[in-house]
């Protein structure tokens, strides 16, 4: 698979990606700013995230909750998403309204503030605090993505605080925060374009240039807290939560190279070895043979500094309790360490995850997004074409390998979910 | 640049055409191709859904699906999971209520391996014992798991309100505790012969593929499959419940309160279809649409709200739901049915009409960029019988329906007087102020 890729930065630093595809008529427009919540300052737990709420608020031209009117108007649709390095926004529209949706992210790149309210920041944060409510504090297990991380990284540490933020820092956030925030990381220069699908290269960086072009660079990206890190957790650090939960869930979490780095496909490769699909290790032995899981998964959260987080998530069948589940994950990934990567394994795990990645870059967006990421982690999209060749060449050496200096027990963090007392359940 | 560019010129899009050829033994094979990614879904689908299964062993379509997983008579089931991922694809079998489905994605070149495994999982699925008693289990597990999952959890109590516990639409399409403890290995065994044959089923391929190639592909793994007459299905006839009702199901201390609001409604084949579509989509169908503007952007009462129709075959469930603080339960409440009202008694603006349209219109292509899409779309019109033009015709179909239509359907299926009440949320705090909107007593689910 070699996708056309193809680069243009604008004189205020605004990097554009283009990979035209002809074969239907849609264009994916897709925004990177490389800021995320490990940019927040202390005491604005969440903000990164409020503030994409914000973006969607209106801008000097476009009134509150337009932009979404005029993108659902055109027959496309669009959003947002905030994370730990990166926010992003995209839309994906029938393609001869392409000059709409680019106009869309230049007025807001461009001219936000005029826009901004105290009462729709105050709105927003309502709508945050619920959208936490949601998503963490009323879902069982819910807390994980905020527990893990600052099970994994130091206080001190920018990935260690919640990325939603606590309901204080949520109250405490000021208009004058959007007013720096916006100054210090919207700018063009911090900032990835990609434009995938239904267009010609020269006319997409022509309409790039004039709806773009007139925003001024920003001031340079800040000093900020250091992402450096022990590569290695340096023992096996344990929590235990009661949750309102039926049945036992354990997150068992590794520091491991970052996004980008040569490693980091080794990494990839060994959580499919473990934890994609129903022939996985995790799901064959404690799904399928010993019955203790009702699923088994693996996944990286690909961060592209400091260090990536590799996480085994395992839910317990119905009566059985934490403690033998948590040695029994533990117990596989010990098992892969010390009697290595079969050849079985490494067929299956490449071809799952090639085909992965391959199948899903025909979804125009889907695409874009990646091009926005390689571009703004690796300041190169065109790596992206070689992503399938990479993760080819690793082979059950490399896996062993990896399994053994990555996966130890000097390098782990538990965090296990167990019902409330009382509320265990029974077979 | 403060002018907003308009649209440029409009390329015209089409849905993919098919190509359908018929096996000896009545299997039916819709080939699309595709050319973007030399990739390729290749998609089993038979007329085996949770609509064909029983209310007393309801689940068993779902576990039959499944089971296809569980080894043939040649391979365990690690064998077959094991052959379908070192060709790139995991198998995934299920069933939703119209139909059951066996497939994957793989990249092109391996498609005709895959449709040998696919064809071996399809004809010579050996349901072992063991295997189908550790699905049972798996999901009475998930059923478990749930009772703590407040939206689930209010998805389920909202359906068995609506139809009641003993029809089989008030019974999740997966089964409850006690249909799946119901089904044995002979039940699994028995709907799978009786429903899995080839003249119910459709061999969905799409991709970079040459029909030719797929029809003989076929020919050669599914040719031998042996027909069998099914069962005579007796149409059915969904009983809408009479009388409103509101019912919390408690949750102490929940943050929020998962609310359901709605009624059973009519089935996917129904003349109204698309008017309801796109009254749907004015109330509470997008992000843009009257319900989400003011429960969310007016009010912040909830990171969103919304209302959709969850079609079936003889019916369907028309439901707004939201998550709310347990303060302003009621509150979302009355402003849900203000909205449901006002739909009923108020014509539509012309700008709300055209937004609908050119929305639903204009994203029609964006649903069916990949191969996957474009199996399920095809399975979809198979198993709901659509007829071979429906993609075709949908935007033009969609794009002639008035305001005058949408009052007309929202009058007629929009039923205050029917309403159901669901609310997974803090008794305590809620019960109250829902009894103070007068809808009728409040009644505590178990």
């Amino acid at each position: 698979m070699q996708l056309p890729i193809h680069t243009h930065v604008l004189a205020n630093g605004l990097r554009l990606v283009i990979s035209p595809d002809r074969t239907a008529p849609i264009v994916a427009v897709n925004v990177w700013y490389h800021v995320g919540s490990a940019n927040e300052r202390p005491g604005r737990t969440g903000f990164a995230h409020l503030f994409e709420h914000m973006l969607f608020q209106g801008s000097e031209h476009v009134a509150a909750n337009e932009h979404f009117e005029l993108v659902q108007r055109a027959g496309g649709t669009v959003n947002g998403s905030t994370w730990i390095e990166r926010t992003n926004y995209y839309e994906t529209v029938p393609s001869h309204q392409l000059a709409l949706a680019l106009w869309l992210e230049a007025d807001r790149m461009g001219r936000l503030l005029p826009a901004m309210t105290q009462e729709k920041l105050d709105t927003q944060r309502d709508v945050v605090k619920n959208e936490r409510r949601w998503s963490v504090d009323n879902q069982p297990y819910g807390t994980w993505w905020e527990r893990l991380p600052a099970l994994a990284f130091p206080p001190e540490h920018p990935f260690h605080h919640s990325l939603i933020g606590s309901m204080e820092d949520l109250d405490a956030a000021l208009l004058d925060d959007v007013k720096e925030f916006f100054a210090t990381w919207y700018t063009p220069d911090n900032a990835v374009l990609t434009i995938v699908g239904d267009v010609d290269v020269a006319d997409a960086v022509s309409l790039a240039s004039s709806t773009f072009g007139g925003i001024p660079r920003g001031p340079g990206r800040p000093a900020t807290p250091s992402t450096d890190i022990a590569p290695r957790v340096g023992s096996w650090i344990r929590d235990v939560v009661e949750d309102d939960v039926m049945v036992p869930r354990v997150y068992l979490a590794f520091r491991t190279p970052p996004f980008g780095t040569p490693l980091h496909a080794a990494a990839a490769i060994t959580t499919a070895v473990l934890g994609s699909g129903k022939g996985s290790r995790l799901h064959q032995r404690l799904v399928r043979e010993q019955q203790l899981a009702t699923s088994a998964v693996a996944y990286t959260f690909d961060l592209a500094r400091g260090s990536d987080l590799l996480i085994l998530e395992v839910t317990a069948r119905a009566g059985v309790d934490a403690a033998t589940l948590e040695s029994a994950v533990a117990g596989e990934v010990d098992a892969l360490a010390r009697e290595g990567c079969t050849a079985s394994d490494i067929e299956r795990a490449v071809a799952l995850t090639t085909t992965e990645f391959v199948t899903s870059m025909q979804s125009a967006q889907a695409r874009a997004d990646r091009l926005s990421q390689y571009a703004t982690y690796l300041g190169d999209p065109a790596l992206l074409n070689s992503q399938v060749a990479r993760l080819d060449a690793v082979d059950a050496d490399a896996v062993t390998q990896f399994a053994r200096a990555w996966l130890g027990t000097d390098n782990r963090v538990s965090l296990v979910f167990v019902p409330r007392a009382g509320t265990e359940a029974v077979a | 640049m403060s002018k907003r560019p308009g649209p440029g010129v409009p390329r015209p899009y089409s849905f993919p055409a098919s190509i359908e050829h018929s096996l000896a033994n009545g299997l039916r094979v819709a080939i699309v191709p595709m050319s973007r990614l030399p990739a390729a879904t290749v998609l089993y689908t038979a007329d085996a859904g949770a609509e064909r299964d029983d209310a007393a062993t309801a689940g068993a379509a779902s576990l039959a699906a499944q089971a296809l997983g569980e080894g043939t008579d040649t391979r365990s089931a690690a064998e077959v999971a094991a052959t379908f991922e070192r060709l790139g694809g995991e198998l995934v079998a299920d069933a939703g209520w119209t139909h059951a489905e066996a497939g994957t994605t793989v990249l092109s070149a391996r498609l005709p391996a895959t449709m040998a495994i696919l064809a071996e999982v399809v004809q010579q699925a050996s349901f072992p014992e063991a295997g189908l008693e550790r699905l049972r289990k798996e999901r009475l597990s998930d059923l478990l798991q749930q009772r703590a999952e407040p939206r689930g959890l209010a998805d389920d109590l909202f359906a068995s309100v609506c139809f009641g516990g003993t029809d089989r639409y008030g019974i999740p399409a997966a089964g409850s505790e006690q249909s799946v403890s119901a089904c044995t290995g002979d039940t699994l065994r028995a709907f799978h012969r009786a429903r899995h044959t080839p003249r119910s089923s459709l061999l969905i391929v799409s991709g970079d593929v040459i029909p030719d190639e797929v029809i003989r592909l076929a020919e050669a793994s599914f040719g031998a499959w042996e027909d069998r007459e099914p069962p005579v299905t007796t149409p059915r006839t969904v009983m809408m419940r009479a009388g409103r009702g509101v019912y919390v199901a408690h949750k102490p201390d929940a943050p929020q309160s998962e609310i359901r609001v709605g009624h059973a409604s009519v089935e996917r084949t129904h003349p109204d279809f698309m008017a309801l579509a796109v009254m749907n989509a004015i109330l509470g169908g997008v992000f843009n649409s009257r319900i989400n503007l003011n429960l969310r952007e007016e009010r912040a009462y909830t990171y969103g709200a919304f209302s959709s129709f969850d079609w079936r075959r003889h019916g369907s469930v028309f439901e707004v739901s939201t998550a709310v603080k347990s303060d302003v339960t009621a509150d979302a409440v009355r402003e849900i049915l203000r909205e449901i009202d006002r739909m009923r008694h108020e014509p539509v603006q012309r700008e709300e009409l055209s937004l609908a349209i050119d929305y639903l219109t204009g994203v029609f292509p964006l649903r069916f960029e990949t191969t996957a899409a474009i199996a399920d779309a095809i399975a979809f019109r198979e198993h709901f019988g659509l007829g071979r033009s429906y993609y075709d015709e949908y935007r033009t179909r969609l794009s002639r329906i008035t305001i005058a239509e949408v009052q007309r359907v929202a009058e007629t299926h929009l039923r205050p007087e029917r309403l159901q009440h669901v609310i997974v949320g803090d008794a305590r705090l809620v019960s109250e102020p829902l009894a103070a909107l007068d809808l009728g007593d409040v009644e505590r689910l178990a």
